[in-house]
């Protein structure tokens, strides 16, 4: 159980995700739970930061592409000491720094705004474009949506991350199957994922991603792949550790009641 | 310079002046640079310029991620791509982050000519004055367009530079004092005011010499930068002319006219005629019979002042 203390982290994190949407009445649960632990993984081990110094010159980044998810990141940041918990409560009310989607210039450890799907991936790529030319090491790790690749942009950048031979780009997509109306089957087919990316020139990693030795171990697959970028297709549930949320579309955007974020968080081992 | 030259040639040739002077520069295009004129840079500095190919969402989605970084980036393509196709990027990626990316926008408005329609676009100036913090730069000839350029490089933040196929006159001295977000008076008079943005600014300053001739004295201002817009110059037209025409090729509605306007209403109302592409699209042709035919000539001004 090496990796214990990172699902406890997740677990953690998913309890704010759910207090915080609760609290603000309105929010996106689905897709912040199934990204938990990706979003665990990347900063708590995988990538060279410090909420000491947020914007230190060789940190690695990570752009929320599927902004949506804006509550997970904000919890992420807020358990890895960017700033206290209790401030995310505030998430999308008036005044708040915590935004309906990230703003980089309110949230420390926030890197870019995101929200309008598709623009996170294509501002990645412009960034490890950057520490390509400066010869920065830090690396740069994109979350998309499954739903969010039907965007046209997000295969523009795709493109030209391989064109560039973006070795230090990292693009996971959080594939859990739905979107908003529904199957993304019935919505607009995006399988064979996987082999998408490889088309494009990616080197491909598939993992559960909700197992931390498969997510970390595709990290390490990344930064052993010179030449092109990685995208790592991680199969999530949606709505992930919060039964009545797991699988249903209809969780994507919707604040459970008092009730309902009660329940949420004691499955989740925590107290309300 | 030459007598007579295109905005986006003096472009190429700003690009590679300030990449001299700035290393942190970098050029991006969509498969224009040619037309565009960044191929000048890329020839000097090709470790620099970066060919995102067809595809102007993802070059103004990179282009953020490297200002982001650091960089000051020039990203070129038609304007019609820019502004059009590419605008919520550049407004979500670029307008609301306040990325230092100029958006460098060539073959704006009706005097692309042959192409047609499909690329002539008389709605960018509109579409990116709406964007908050976005500084919006229309040079009428190739000295102007060089000093804003180089302007519009230094100071951190997003622009929106609109540049032209047509070589058009060149009019401005060297040494004339063209200073980013001030209207510059190229003619002084008490009858009317002419108030011209981009390649009309060269149509204004014909039709006030012919003015002159009947009698009438017009004073002609330049309006390169639309936003933020010299509010100034433009009360001081208001209230000591009385009548306004403003010129431009790009359409009446939500253009120069539209922000001329917009300061009018609010400190000094006074009569006003919008000269530009009138809610219409255009069509192939050469640049001086397209003008005619969309009525954004001289005498289309001259009309205009009359008639007020």
């Amino acid at each position: 159980m090496a990796n214990k203390h990172f699902e406890e982290v997740a677990a953690r994190v998913r309890i704010d995700v759910v207090r915080a949407i609760h609290k603000a009445g309105s929010g996106h649960p689905g897709g912040s739970l199934s990204a938990a632990d990706i979003v665990t993984a990347l900063y708590f081990k995988e990538m060279n930061i410090d909420p000491a110094e947020p914007k230190k010159a060789d940190r690695d980044k990570f752009i929320l592409s599927k902004g949506h998810a804006g509550p997970v990141q904000y919890a992420a940041l807020a358990e890895r000491g960017y700033y206290p918990v209790e401030d995310m409560m505030s998430l999308r009310k008036m005044g708040s720094i915590f935004q309906g989607h990230p703003n980089m210039h309110k949230v420390p450890g926030v890197e870019m705004s995101t929200g309008s799907l598709g623009q996170g991936i294509s501002v990645s790529v412009g960034m490890a474009l950057a520490n390509k030319i400066d010869k920065n090491p830090g690396r740069v790790y994109t979350l998309l949506g499954d739903g969010e690749i039907q965007e046209g942009l997000v295969w523009e950048a795709v493109m030209s991350a391989a064109h560039y031979g973006l070795d230090n780009l990292v693009a996971i997509v959080d594939f859990n199957g739905l979107q908003i109306d529904g199957d993304n089957d019935d919505v607009m087919k995006v399988k064979p994922i996987d082999e998408k990316f490889a088309a494009f020139g990616w080197n491909v990693v598939c993992i559960d991603g909700h197992n931390f030795d498969e997510i970390f171990d595709a990290f390490d697959q990344a930064r052993a792949c010179k030449g092109k970028p990685t995208a790592i297709l991680a199969k999530t549930v949606k709505g992930k550790g919060v039964s009545f949320m797991e699988n249903q579309a209809g969780w994507h955007g919707k604040a459970p009641s008092e009730e309902e974020a009660k329940q949420a968080v004691a499955e989740l081992g925590g107290e309300w | 310079m030459a007598d007579k030259m295109a905005t986006r040639e003096a472009y190429g040739k700003a690009l590679v002046e300030i990449g001299a002077e700035n290393p942190n520069l970098i050029v991006m295009d969509a498969d224009l640079s040619k037309s565009t004129k960044t191929g000048d840079f890329q020839k000097v500095y090709p470790e620099r310029f970066f060919n995102m190919g067809i595809a102007e969402q993802n070059l103004y989605g990179t282009a953020a991620g490297l200002a982001l970084s650091g960089k000051v980036v020039c990203a070129s393509t038609f304007a019609m791509f820019a502004s059009g196709r590419a605008f919520e990027i550049i407004r979500n990626s670029i307008g609301y982050t306040g990325a230092n990316v100029k958006v460098c926008a060539t073959h704006a408005g009706i005097t692309v000519g042959e192409d047609g329609a499909s690329h002539q676009t008389f709605e960018d100036i509109a579409l990116m004055r709406t964007i908050p913090g976005m500084t919006v730069v229309n040079p009428s000839d190739g000295v102007s367009a060089m000093k804003l350029m180089k302007q519009v490089c230094a100071f951190e933040g997003p622009a929106y530079v609109r540049l032209g196929r047509a070589s058009v006159p060149v009019f401005y001295d060297e040494s004339a004092d063209i200073v980013l977000g001030k209207g510059h008076e190229l003619r002084a008079g008490g009858d009317v005011a002419i108030i011209a943005t981009g390649i009309m600014v060269a149509e204004a300053m014909k039709v006030a010499e012919s003015l002159a001739e009947e009698g009438i004295e017009a004073r002609v201002i330049d309006i390169h930068t639309i936003k933020p817009l010299d509010e100034e110059i433009i009360i001081k037209a208001a209230s000591e002319c009385g009548k306004i025409v403003t010129a431009e090729e790009h359409s009446v509605i939500g253009g120069l006219g539209s922000a001329v306007a917009e300061v009018v209403v609010k400190n000094c109302p006074c009569m006003m005629a919008m000269v530009g592409q009138n809610d219409t699209f255009g069509e192939s042709g050469k640049p001086d019979e397209l003008k005619e035919k969309y009525g954004m000539t001289a005498a289309d001004i001259v009309a205009a002042v009359k008639g007020l």
